[in-house]
């Protein structure tokens, strides 16, 4: 798939480099950005070029070039083994492409090393949450926190010269608790917690670390219609904060509702970009992705109308990958 | 049978000299596995290298040793765990846990092999499969309880003395003022540690170590760290032995000596201070007892021929049979906390 970015205003490498000459970041930017796949935005925060990932013969991911808006919230979406996940570790550092390569804010992350990506201000959550579960929800939230001096071996022994960043952090868990309204689970160990308050524990924990860009991979995977709405406006005020939000998902109402972009993968491949509104109208799209009957619904199944593959995917969530929570937590 | 002398034996046992020697290993594992998830079940190698570097640099050069003195041999008795500990964990702590466990396995075979090996004995004098002995007379000769009766420390080596039930001589007395003392030591450092965050990011490697990761914190360092620290514990208790035997055995450490120090670390609880010490303790003296009570009824023939020359090995079956009951009734150990083991069955 050729990347069209010759229709861009710049060419993708030199925009970022030093960060002058940025042009307008957040949603803003993104308005009026023609919506063909490889297109350069006004402000990127990652760029990823020609990155390929091949697991024996298979090739899960063939991104030949993709930028992602600062300050902004861009969904990742794509039918099951799209390489969405795939692609999230590879941009993350958890996984080494064959090649290519891929920057955050101007600097290649190419062969660093997942906690210095996360250093630089690059965090990801997990689709299978990973919670500590035999630690407490406020201990999870501590260890969140970044420059511990306690965390360094000679200097944890003495309490004196880290119980008052200790009292600062829990004071700053304390009240992202109480935002994502968890703060009754103080005590609780997280394994005691159920699988949706597990994805909020996981959001609130990587706050901690004051993150420019977060990742997450599916939110809203087996949380409660209840707490989905709350998620929301969580990710919305992470974008209201100034961060920029990537996040994986299946849920259509979530990608539609807040996503200011939208990048569609299917077979390893981005097949279009664009608005929530432009990518709904987008027949490649569509296709690919809804299936080519998706307004069908059964009756196209029943009659074999409707290739097997492409059931499923129309009404959101999967039900294998709820499967796949739960073994997470045995 | 002489019940009165299993009792006085079994109780003497629970906090002597090589009790001290499994609640130090157990620590180590403690860190190890209790507290950072690593499953090393090469303790035994930390602890050969411990007594090794101690028995190699304090013997006289009569000997093949270096002669220099006990505080020194203690040195590099620590400085040789940090280096096994290097070496092991470079190449293996990117691996999963499991692979851990072999490649430590082996690594602690192939150091016990290694020490009792003619090369070994003709390029670094380990003696071979005898070991080396005679090295720590500096260390009985400066007794320092020998100044509260006022003996020489010939004499108060050489004395028993009795306290209620226990008996002991004035030489494993010695051994065990300073082995419990290096025990506190160890307990209150693992105890600050512990408490602090840098403790809580080895919690939390033993609970997902990508999750950490994904955090920003350096888990391979954190790994290494505590290897480090757990394989110097586990010198510690093999310097001790060494000391109290004044002999560095090669077969002190096969590979049953780890498998019994983390019988003792999970009757007492992982990841408490207190685990392996009262673990330790309890352990050594179910062990004793069991020997002890073997012992006296093959004296009192109480065993069928066919049973007697293999009587030695029935302590072992009744520790196996005890530990089953353990991890069946209570998983936690003494001092764990049993909501936590069963977040894992979650």
């Amino acid at each position: 798939m050729p990347a069209d970015s010759t229709t861009a205003n710049s060419t993708p490498t030199d925009s970022t480099v030093d960060g002058s000459g940025r042009g307008v970041t957040g949603p803003a930017g993104l308005i009026g950005v023609k919506p063909v796949v490889g297109v350069a935005k006004p402000d990127p925060i990652v760029v990823a070029d020609g990155v390929v990932r091949r697991f024996g013969g298979v090739t899960a991911v063939n991104v030949d070039h993709v930028e992602f808006q600062r300050g902004a919230i861009t969904a990742l979406i794509g039918p099951n083994g799209a390489g969405k996940t795939t692609f999230f570790n590879l941009l993350t550092c958890f996984d080494q492409p064959q090649e290519g390569d891929w920057s955050f804010n101007g600097e290649s992350l190419k062969g660093v090393a997942p906690h210095v990506v996360a250093r630089r201000g690059l965090i990801r959550t997990f689709q299978l949450t990973k919670v500590l579960t035999k630690l407490t929800v406020i201990e999870n939230m501590r260890l969140g926190a970044t420059g511990q001096r306690g965390e360094k071996f000679l200097p944890s022994l003495f309490r004196g010269g880290w119980k008052h960043q200790e009292a600062a952090n829990t004071e700053r868990a304390d009240d992202l608790l109480v935002r994502f309204k968890m703060d009754h689970m103080r005590e609780q160990f997280a394994g005691q917690l159920s699988g949706g308050q597990r994805k909020l524990l996981e959001m609130a924990r990587a706050l901690m670390t004051e993150p420019e860009l977060i990742m997450l991979d599916e939110p809203m995977a087996g949380v409660n219609p209840a707490l989905k709405q709350s998620l929301l406006e969580h990710v919305k005020s992470l974008r209201d904060e100034g961060r920029s939000v990537i996040f994986v998902e299946h849920d259509m109402d979530m990608v539609f509702d807040i996503s200011d972009w939208v990048v569609v993968m299917a077979e390893g491949r981005v097949i279009a970009e664009g608005t929530p509104e432009q990518v709904g109208q987008n027949r490649a799209v569509i296709d690919a992705y809804l299936g080519s009957h998706h307004d069908s619904e059964l009756d196209g199944v029943i009659h074999g109308e409707v290739p097997d593959h492409e059931i499923g995917v129309i009404s959101g969530k999967p039900v294998l990958e709820i499967v796949a929570d739960d073994e997470e937590s045995t | 049978m002489d019940w009165s002398q299993i009792l006085t034996d079994t109780l003497s046992a629970s906090v002597g000299a090589l009790a001290i020697v499994y609640v130090l290993a157990a620590q180590g594992l403690n860190v190890h596995y209790g507290y950072t998830g690593l499953f090393n079940f090469g303790q035994a190698g930390f602890m050969a290298v411990g007594a090794y570097g101690v028995a190699i640099v304090s013997a006289p050069e009569s000997a093949g040793g270096f002669g220099l003195s006990l505080w020194v041999g203690a040195v590099a008795a620590v400085g040789a765990a940090v280096v096994l500990a290097l070496l092991m964990g470079i190449p293996t702590l990117r691996l999963r846990g499991d692979y851990l466990a072999i490649v430590t396995i082996a690594v602690s075979e192939i150091i016990r092999l290694v020490l009792r090996s003619e090369w070994s004995d003709e390029n670094l004098g380990t003696g071979g499969n005898s070991g080396i002995n005679g090295f720590a007379r500096p260390f009985y000769e400066n007794n320092l309880l020998r100044h509260i009766p006022g003996k020489s420390a010939r004499v108060f080596n050489a004395t028993r003395y009795e306290f209620g039930p226990l008996q002991y001589s004035g030489r494993e007395l010695w051994v065990m003022a300073v082995g419990w003392f290096v025990v506190l030591c160890f307990a209150v450092l693992t105890f600050l540690l512990m408490r602090s965050p840098w403790g809580r990011v080895l919690r939390s490697i033993r609970e997902n170590e990508d999750a950490v990761r994904s955090l920003g914190k350096n888990v391979q360092s954190y790994k290494m760290q505590a290897l480090v620290l757990g394989g110097v514990m586990g010198a510690a208790g093999g310097v001790i032995l060494a000391i109290f035997q004044n002999l560095a055995l090669p077969d002190d450490f096969v590979t049953r000596t780890t498998f019994l120090a983390y019988a003792a670390l999970i009757l007492g609880g992982a990841a408490r201070v207190g685990g392996p010490i009262i673990g330790g303790i309890i352990w050594y003296t179910l062990f004793s007892f069991m020997n002890n009570l073997v012992t006296q009824l093959k004296s009192a023939g109480a065993f069928p021929e066919g049973v007697k020359a293999n009587a030695g090995q029935l302590p072992f079956v009744f520790l196996g049979i005890a530990l089953m009951l353990l991890v069946v009734f209570r998983p936690q150990g003494i001092f764990g906390d049993r909501k936590e083991v069963e977040l894992d069955a979650r």
